[in-house]
């Protein structure tokens, strides 16, 4: 209802015409008692319709039409959310990998397959598959594997049914580490590709 | 015998890089180097005592005119020229605390001869400075036999004072050049990356730290910001002519291969488009640029042009093929490659023919070949939880180690007379660049603010 709100706006300004904009909204705008124009056309003011006072009625129809709010219940919280938002606790997980490998485990298969429902279900996402190493292994050699773990997490998700073209891949190497430890357990946290949504 | 004194080589007017100028300055100011007489080359080499190497002197620089700028300038000179002859190890250096008691020679008659004789010096170096306009300076810089009292060696540099040490630099090559027919470092730089500066890369993923490319000389001195992107910038590799800066950057949040033009703030982008690229190394004579790519789906090696035309294919393989390095006669590349379980190093003539394995170890990588005379390749092996730096020798397949488990030690680089390698190491904590000689001996460490890493020595 927002975005309904300011396409009305948006109307008043573009069109001269105050019917035009009594069609758009609906019941809520009292009856005009000029000839009405049939619907969506924009164009120059029929002989009976003076422009000078459309101009001067406009802003009083904006004061005049109370905007109700939809319901929050049948917004989607995805789909309202910003891309900021939705990459801060991203629904895409991330799927892991071995030392100086780009195999996808049977769990990393579940996490690609997860992440395909709900690209299916968000066909206008676009997303960057971003491929990271663990610090062993040098900076050079890491962003080949790297770059290789962003293209098998990329592949499976194209043969699960999503188009290539809604994913770029970016390997970081070992550069941009999520845990910036020294053991196993941060090691086995950075050898990841990672999904960042950068559309919608 | 005593009219040698006043005996000066030539040498031929050449110019020196002066000042270093950096994104959209202006061209280095030419720093002149003129004969002194137009008299023939008169070659003496100093030698010490037998079996020994000479002893050198180097005390303060004489300043001839009363400025400020030319005393500050006068100090720094003699020091920073005592260490540029200390770093190749061609010669002793008499400590320089040693003699500060012993008066400064004023005129070529005025040089106390016996008193640098009290003190072991075989060779004496005396240098002056001079102020000869608003901007200009005159920096003489002679060499003395102190058995024989003959000047073995003049040169004088004329130019401003933007960087004072650029003038024993210069005065540290001569001698090098003169007196061991060597190739100096003195004036050659290094880049690397670094995230000094603690900026955060911008866009939708935060937490992220900005590295950029960074130059600094030779010793360390110097240290200045090329790339001001706020993304990732790493990996650089300076042109032949030392006038760009080719590395992996990802201004446009994937990796690619940018050339910054450092002397006049310019950018190429040689491979733009949509592919991926990194890791570009020049070729030994600039003309050419070998990379890795995804372009065709998989991590490969490519040769181009440096504008970015002529696109071959180097390697065709399903594994990994990365971090390439050109043998010196251009006609060869050293990589790495995972063909065969783990990454190892192997070596390919440039039209893709005659591929060899050279190492098997547990894990090799990053390959660096040295420059003519030396033959071998230096690269990154796992040693333990880390790596080390080791040589490979082509010639005889003898191996040998750098470093020994001191941190990890990684992405050596050479000096161009392949005296001195450049590495990343974390012995300190962070990531720091250090140089050291191919021997082994005389570890300088080169940075010290945040981590810098990838390090290139120039050409």
């Amino acid at each position: 209802m927002h975005s309904r709100s300011v396409s009305c706006a948006s109307l008043i300004l573009a069109v001269t015409l105050a019917v035009t904009l009594a069609a758009a909204c609906g019941p809520k705008q009292p009856p005009v008692a000029r000839p009405v124009p049939p619907p969506g056309n924009t164009s120059a003011p029929t002989d009976a319709t003076p422009a000078q006072p459309v101009v001067a009625t406009t802003p009083a129809v904006v004061r005049d039409t109370p905007i109700v709010p939809a319901p929050a219940m049948s917004e989607d919280p995805m789909a309202s959310r910003t891309i900021d938002d939705l990459n801060r606790e991203s629904p895409l997980q991330a799927v892991f990998f071995e030392f100086d490998a780009d195999e996808l485990s049977s769990g990393a298969r579940g996490g690609l397959e997860a992440n395909a429902t709900i690209l299916k279900k968000y066909p206008t996402w676009l997303v960057t598959i971003e491929g990271h190493c663990d610090e062993r292994g040098t900076a050079e050699y890491n962003l080949a594997l790297g770059e290789r773990r962003a293209v098998a997490a990329k592949s499976y998700l194209v043969s699960l049914g999503i188009p290539a073209e809604r994913f770029r891949t970016v390997s970081y190497g070992k550069e941009f580490p999520f845990d910036p430890g020294h053991d196993e357990s941060a090691w086995a946290k950075n050898r990841r590709a990672h999904f960042v949504i950068t559309g919608k | 015998m005593m009219m040698r004194h006043l005996v000066l080589p030539v040498c031929a007017a050449g110019t020196l890089m002066a000042s270093l100028a950096l994104v959209g300055a202006a061209p280095p100011s030419p720093l002149t180097r003129q004969a002194g007489q137009q008299q023939p080359e008169v070659s003496l080499t100093i030698s010490g005592e037998p079996g020994a190497r000479p002893r050198y002197a180097v005390p303060d620089f004489v300043v001839r005119t009363t400025d400020a700028d030319s005393a500050a300038a006068a100090r720094v000179m003699g020091a920073v020229l005592w260490d540029d002859l200390a770093f190749e190890r061609e010669f002793y250096m008499v400590p320089r605390d040693t003699y500060r008691s012993i008066p400064a020679a004023r005129s070529v008659q005025d040089v106390p001869f016996d008193r640098w004789r009290e003190i072991g010096a075989d060779a004496l170096v005396v240098g002056s400075v001079e102020m000869t306009g608003a901007t200009t300076f005159r920096v003489e810089v002679r060499l003395f036999d102190v058995k024989s009292r003959r000047s073995v060696m003049a040169r004088e540099y004329t130019g401003s004072l933007s960087n004072p040490r650029l003038y024993a630099h210069a005065a540290a090559d001569d001698i090098h050049q003169q007196q061991r027919a060597l190739r100096g470092v003195a004036r050659t730089r290094l880049a690397f990356s670094s995230d000094r500066d603690g900026e955060r890369v911008t866009g939708t993923v935060q937490q992220r730290d900005v590295k950029e490319i960074y130059i600094a000389d030779y010793d360390g001195a110097y240290q200045r910001r090329v790339t001001v992107t706020h993304k990732l910038n790493i990996m650089p590799s300076w042109s032949p002519d030392g006038r760009a800066i080719a590395y992996t950057s990802y201004r446009r949040d994937f990796q690619d291969i940018y050339i910054s033009l450092i002397y006049q703030g310019t950018l190429e982008n040689p491979t733009g488009g949509t592919t991926q690229n990194w890791l570009p190394v020049w070729s030994p004579d600039g003309t050419r640029l070998c990379f890795t790519s995804n372009r065709d789906g998989n991590a490969e090696l490519y040769i181009m042009n440096r504008d970015g035309s002529n696109v071959t294919r180097l390697t065709n393989n399903p594994a990994i093929d990365t971090t390439p390095t050109w043998s010196p006669s251009g006609t060869q590349i050293a990589f790495t490659s995972n063909r065969g379980g783990t990454p190892q190093i192997y070596i390919v003539d440039v039209d893709g023919l005659n591929l060899i394995k050279i190492t098997s170890e547990a894990y090799c990588d990053r390959p660096t070949w040295s420059p003519a005379p030396f033959n071998e390749i230096a690269y990154t092996s796992r040693t333990g939880p880390g790596y080390d730096v080791k040589i490979l020798d082509l010639a005889s397949g003898e191996r040998r180690q750098l470093t020994f488990g001191e941190g990890s030690n990684e992405s050596p680089s050479y000096a161009p007379n392949g005296r001195h390698l450049a590495f990343m190491s974390t012995r300190t904590g962070k990531r720091q660049i250090f140089v050291v000689g191919r021997d082994g001996q005389g570890l300088k460490q080169i940075t010290t603010v945040g981590n810098n890493y990838t390090p290139d020595w120039s050409k």
